[in-house]
């Protein structure tokens, strides 16, 4: 079991009062790992069922591996322009 | 030329002109965004935006690469201010070059809308009434969150 560092955004940051969150995930666990257990925190029901994910910087698939040393991040629904 | 900014202060429309202008272009074509007043016919007094930054900077550049590989065109740029904005107040602009207006302005054209599609950008938007909203364009009813 390893820990992650999720950053978080706009509307998603709002709603869990915070720009980062620690969550615990499996060595080997994947981006929907991840989405599962954000999910079952308090304020995860606010979350849409599939939320972008980025790592590194790129958007990532749902069965994507992730490390502790990645940049992870929740992206909102984007409205630049 | 090609660069992607995210910026805090007021975009210069006329640096990112001379940013991507030489002889041998025949045309620029410039695509200004700007807050609007209103939205949803609500009256808007402002817009916040914010980005996960290095990594739209990052999506910026890999949409002008596609940009160069469909159209040919090398020379563009484009900056999105981040902050508090008011109606009427530049919010993005691309300036793209080209030999032929055709290239420049599909090219113009072709950024923002993948800007829009797929950059980690944010409104939060103020409305006079004093409500606010996230703008959420995949969202197809209009209730206040």
């Amino acid at each position: 079991m390893s820990t992650v560092t999720v950053q978080l955004f706009a509307s998603y940051a709002e709603a869990f009062g915070n720009s980062k969150l620690e969550v615990p995930l499996q060595d080997g666990g994947t981006v929907a790992d991840l989405i599962k257990t954000i999910r079952s925190l308090p304020a995860g029901s606010r979350l849409p069922d599939s939320p972008r994910v980025a790592v590194n910087r790129k958007f990532a698939v749902t069965d994507q591996p992730l490390a502790s040393s990645d940049e992870i991040a929740l992206i909102p629904p984007v409205a630049g322009g | 030329m090609k660069g992607a900014r995210i910026v805090e202060r007021p975009i210069d429309v006329r640096q990112l002109i001379a940013a991507v202008e030489e002889h041998r272009f025949g045309a620029i074509s410039v695509f200004l965004g700007t807050v609007r007043d209103t939205n949803d016919g609500r009256d808007v007094s402002g817009i916040e935006y914010s980005a996960y930054v290095a990594m739209a900077e990052t999506e910026m550049l890999s949409i002008l690469d596609e940009a160069e590989i469909r159209f040919g065109v090398q020379s563009i740029v484009v900056e999105h201010r981040i902050g508090s904005l008011e109606p009427g107040e530049l919010s993005v602009a691309i300036a793209a070059a080209s030999a032929h207006r055709d290239p420049a302005m599909d090219c113009a054209r072709f950024v923002i809308e993948e800007i829009k599609r797929r950059v980690p950008i944010w409104k939060l938007e103020h409305y006079k009434d004093g409500t606010r909203e996230w703008i959420d364009p995949t969202r197809t009813d209009t209730a206040a969150v």
